[in-house]
């Protein structure tokens, strides 16, 4: 079977790898770059488990052909913190219980990301929304909204 | 306290109300990080060196017999190392629970489901093992289905299982049916019941089945090896579980086969059992090579869960002073192709928020061409409450009482009996009730145009068998080891425990999931029960450390151990003449005092603590589309003593919001010929967060006597509530009363519609 080489940017390092046609952009990450943070908790674009970032733009990896991601920059799960340091999403959803299972967890830190790279200072209901294509079976959500909107004033007043 | 409150004070500052330090605090959980970073390893994560992918075939037919299988085709195509059908295992005995096991993990003579496992394959890459699967030929000859309630318990219905006979009928009928069991719990007489009463009101309910939905499908990964042996790394409920059910499924002796937990991404009572371990098991021993099967979504919602559907029928009197004097409840639950007891525990939940004199309650438990039921948050009582609750509030609406004061003046306490048998012990639904009419959201008036609803719900807990090992190290922290897979931050309890026993920093503990050969025995996380029979044998290994630690500072100062105290985390002299030996000291100089201390406990826990809770919600309809708003929610829930105050409020909040769901929108819709027609997240819509508001929490604490820390357990009640506090709220807004789920817009409408004309 013929294989596909892709060269693409995964959390700011060159990457490159060999995929089928038709293999999904998430089995690349997952099996191929051992990038284990986007899940898939349903393969048809309907849960938000795989979100990552490509180019900017929020998408369900799961979605989208390995292949496209050729010449793109994708941001996952794995990229958020630094060496030292959680980004504020991460340190709020740990300190606002925003986390059962977790298995919705990296899904949801980059739909946040992408609202607040775009709107540092939603409201509530703005960041429902964003997080609407977004399934989290164990929270209600609650603790989850919460700690967006205290992780958006974070961001929005350093330390 | 109110979410707000709770979720600013996130500190870890000692809980100073109940005198404990750890205890009631809110630290971050030790699993937390890897779990945030995207590190932490579910089933379907791991993968191994020459390593296969699994795909079952399933069947397309509601009932079927399987004439033949040929696997000849599938078998030469590339990539694939082994193929397995029913006839590659065991042989299931004629009836009984493990035939009902062996068979729903795969299919032999009949197919009973669309969906149903009927054979599967291993190959190199997911493609191959897919495209091979459906390359299978199965040839079937078509039986008659039933798929509701109504048609299964038909004369003239299709049998599913020509053995079944009706238990609790007497005489015990010749004929078989898809009546599984008759279930019958009654006190007094009703009908002097009915003659006391001065109103009595009869209505007829029915649910949908709906699915447990967690978003992390099955997955698992076995490498057995050439001398029989089995390593299963399972997302599940129960790696014990995963163990025995894998072992039984196969004819295998136990010990044959290690589980090792992975995280696991969500159950609600849906991963307490198992599908695919065994088949990955055969087609590993099959290939000699490690086996990894993970579910697609569909999958998920045609072969595993659901949560039964209910038709109930209630009929309850009451005197114009608000007292219920008497019920009677008839309660038939699907039970999915194998017999279950989802209707036994409708029937002994169903009236329990309520002290009667007088109660007659019967329940079904029907077999029909579904998958079979598995448990799901609080089994079977979210339909009963949802029947009994929607009554109670008619007849408060009808004598003029206020819902709360009307179900607190019908309230039961302690000693008094249970619909089902034993005296109550002690229990806080009083305290739940008057959270609820003390709440802001239920002082505050409702805004115009809105409808208001409240319920009570009952759930039982349980307690079972859990073991605990905790090892102290030499620096002076210490490693708690548990039985129980951690689904929603039970980690974090066990560590906040033994903080507390032991008087260490909860930092200095590292609470870790054992595998089945680093840990006892422990059952299923069900029934709330870890935090609550975990948390003991936790406790127990504690205790017993302290006792060690005692005896250690006795051996360094050379007295007697009943001078030594154990506080705040120091053995202390207590005539006062040597210095305080803090744990690290103790445990530094271990190796001079007798060697390493740890301690294990393994217990059956007794004395779970029954949970209720009592909610209220706010709700606008759209009069347009029959779409129904929730605009403010509230939910008070007794949970004993709150370890995590809030993990405990995570799991009032999730269970409020899967209630809303099966209230709303949530149900499996079947074709008539069978087959599941909604199986995936577009069609089958669960809650998303633009759906809700906040959802208001207020934890009750009314101590369990039986735990050392008065934990009740608080995973599973939180779901019974939501169905009857939806449909009393959709009253209170549009003065009509739908007795049907889900309250979808087209039903809704037609409901309004047809109150209009
Ligand atoms: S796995 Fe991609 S949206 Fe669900
Ligand atoms: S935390 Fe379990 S699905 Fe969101």
């Amino acid at each position: 079977m013929s294989r596909t080489h892709v060269n693409c940017e995964v959390n700011g390092d060159a990457v490159d790898f060999l995929t089928e046609d038709g293999e999904s952009l998430l089995n690349a990450l997952r099996d191929e770059l051992g990038l284990i943070g986007a899940k898939e908790g349903c393969g048809t674009g309907d849960c938000g488990a795989c979100s990552v970032i490509m180019d900017g733009r929020l998408q369900c990896a799961c979605l989208i052909f390995a292949p496209e991601a050729d010449g793109a920059a994708i941001t996952t799960c794995e990229g958020l913190a630094s060496a030292d340091e959680l980004h504020p999403l991460q340190q709020c959803f740990l300190e606002g219980a925003a986390l059962q299972c977790g298995i919705c967890t990296p899904g949801f830190l980059i739909a946040a990301k992408a609202l607040l790279d775009e709107n540092p200072d939603p409201t509530e209901t703005e960041v429902r929304y964003a997080l609407a294509g977004n399934l989290c079976r164990c929270t209600g959500y609650d603790k989850i909204v919460r700690s967006v909107l205290e992780a958006a004033v974070q961001i929005r007043t350093p330390a | 306290m109110s979410t707000t409150e709770a979720a600013a004070s996130t500190g870890t500052n000692g809980n100073g109300a109940s005198g404990y330090r750890w205890v009631g605090t809110r630290p971050v959980r030790h699993d937390g990080l890897d779990k945030v970073a995207g590190k932490a390893r579910y089933a379907a994560d791991l993968n191994l060196p020459g390593m296969l992918y699994g795909h079952i075939l399933r069947s397309p037919h509601p009932h079927a017999r399987i004439v033949s299988i040929d696997t000849s085709a599938a078998e030469a195509m590339p990539g694939v190392k082994a193929v397995v059908t029913g006839a590659d295992f065991p042989e299931a005995p004629p009836k009984g629970a493990t035939r009902n096991l062996m068979c729903t993990v795969i299919a032999r003579d009949t197919v009973l489901y669309s969906g149903h496992a009927v054979a599967a394959v291993a190959a190199s890459t997911r493609r191959e093992a897919k495209a091979a699967a459906e390359a299978i030929e199965v040839t079937y000859e078509l039986l008659p289905h039933v798929l509701n309630i109504s048609d299964a318990m038909a004369d003239d219905a299709p049998v599913l299982h020509d053995n079944l006979f009706t238990r609790g009928v007497e005489p015990r009928p010749t004929e078989p049916s898809n009546i599984a069991a008759r279930t019958v719990y009654e006190r007094g007489d009703v009908e002097q019941g009915f003659a006391e009463a001065d109103i009595v009101i009869e209505r007829e309910f029915s649910t949908q089945a709906v699915h447990q939905g967690y978003i992390e499908p099955h997955a698992c990964v076995v490498d057995c090896d050439q001398e029989g042996k089995a390593v299963i790394w399972a997302s599940s409920q129960g790696h014990f579980k995963v163990r025995s059910a894998t072992a039984e499924v196969l004819g295998w002796d136990t010990s044959r086969i290690k589980v090792i937990p992975a995280e696991i991404g969500g159950g609600f009572g849906g991963k307490t059992t198992i599908y695919i371990e065994p088949v990955a098991a055969l087609l590993s021993t099959k290939a000699g090579r490690p086996v990894k099967i993970v579910m697609s979504r569909e999958d998920v919602f045609r072969a595993t869960g659901p949560a039964p559907g209910a038709i109930i029928k209630m009929k309850v009197g009451a005197r114009n002073d608000g007292t219920i004097t008497t019920a009677k409840a008839w309660l038939a639950y699907e039970n999915g192709a194998f017999q279950g007891m989802a209707a036994m525990l409708g029937c002994m939940c169903v009236v329990s928020a309520y002290t009667l004199d007088h109660l007659y309650v019967e329940g079904f438990d029907v077999v029909l061409n579904r998958p079979v039921n598995v448990a799901y948050r609080a089994p079977s009582a979210p339909a009963a409450a949802f029947a009994m609750d929607s009554v109670v509030d008619e007849i408060a609406e009808r004598v003029g009482m206020d819902p709360i004061d009307l179900r607190i003046h019908n309230c039961p306490s302690q000693g008094d009996p249970t619909p089902y048998g034993p005296k109550w012990p002690m229990i806080g639904l009083r305290e739940c009730l008057e959270a609820i009419r003390d709440s802001d959201h239920y002082q505050s008036a409702l805004p115009a145009g809105q409808g208001r609803g409240v319920a009570s719900g009952f759930w039982f807990n349980i307690g079972e068998a859990s073991s605990a090992t905790v090892n102290l190290n030499e620096n002076g922290t210490a490693t708690v080891i548990t039985g129980s897979p951690d689904i929603g931050g039970s980690r974090a309890s066990m560590a906040l425990m033994a903080a507390e026993e032991l008087g260490l920093d909860v930092h200095l503990i590292q609470p870790v999931v054992g595998d089945t050969e680093v840990v006892g025995f422990t059952d299923v996380t069900e029934g709330s029960r870890a935090t609550f029979a975990t948390g003991m044998a936790v406790v127990e290994a504690c205790r017993d450390l302290k006792e060690q630690l005692r005896k250690r500072a006795a051996k360094t100062w050379d007295c007697d151990v009943e001078e030594v105290e154990w506080v705040d985390g120091s053995a202390v002299h207590g005539p006062g003449e040597q210095e305080p030996l803090t744990l690290a000291a103790i445990t530094g100089n271990a190796k001079r005092t007798g060697g390493p201390l740890g301690a294990t406990a393994s217990l059956n826990a007794r004395g779970a603590g029954p949970a209720f809770s009592v909610q209220v919600a706010d709700v606008s309809v759209d009069q347009e589309t029959g779409r129904v708003t929730v605009e403010r929610y509230t939910t008070a829930q007794d949970a004993g003593t709150a370890i995590h105050p809030s993990y405990v409020e995570g799991q009032m909040q999730g269970g409020v919001v899967q209630g809303i769901g099966w209230a709303l929108n949530e149900e499996y819709i079947y074709s008539d010929d069978g087959n599941l027609e909604n199986p995936g997240f577009l069609d089958y819509r669960i809650p998303v967060a633009s759906d809700l508001p906040m959802i208001e929490t207020c934890i009750v604490e009314v101590p369990n006597p039986s735990h050392p820390y008065g934990v009740r357990g608080v995973g599973e009640v939180g779901i019974v509530p939501p169905l009857p506090v939806m449909a009393n709220a959709v009253a209170d807004a549009t003065g009509v009363r739908i007795s049907d789920l889900p309250l979808s817009p087209p039903r809704v409408l037609e409901a309004l519609t047809a109150a209009e004309s």
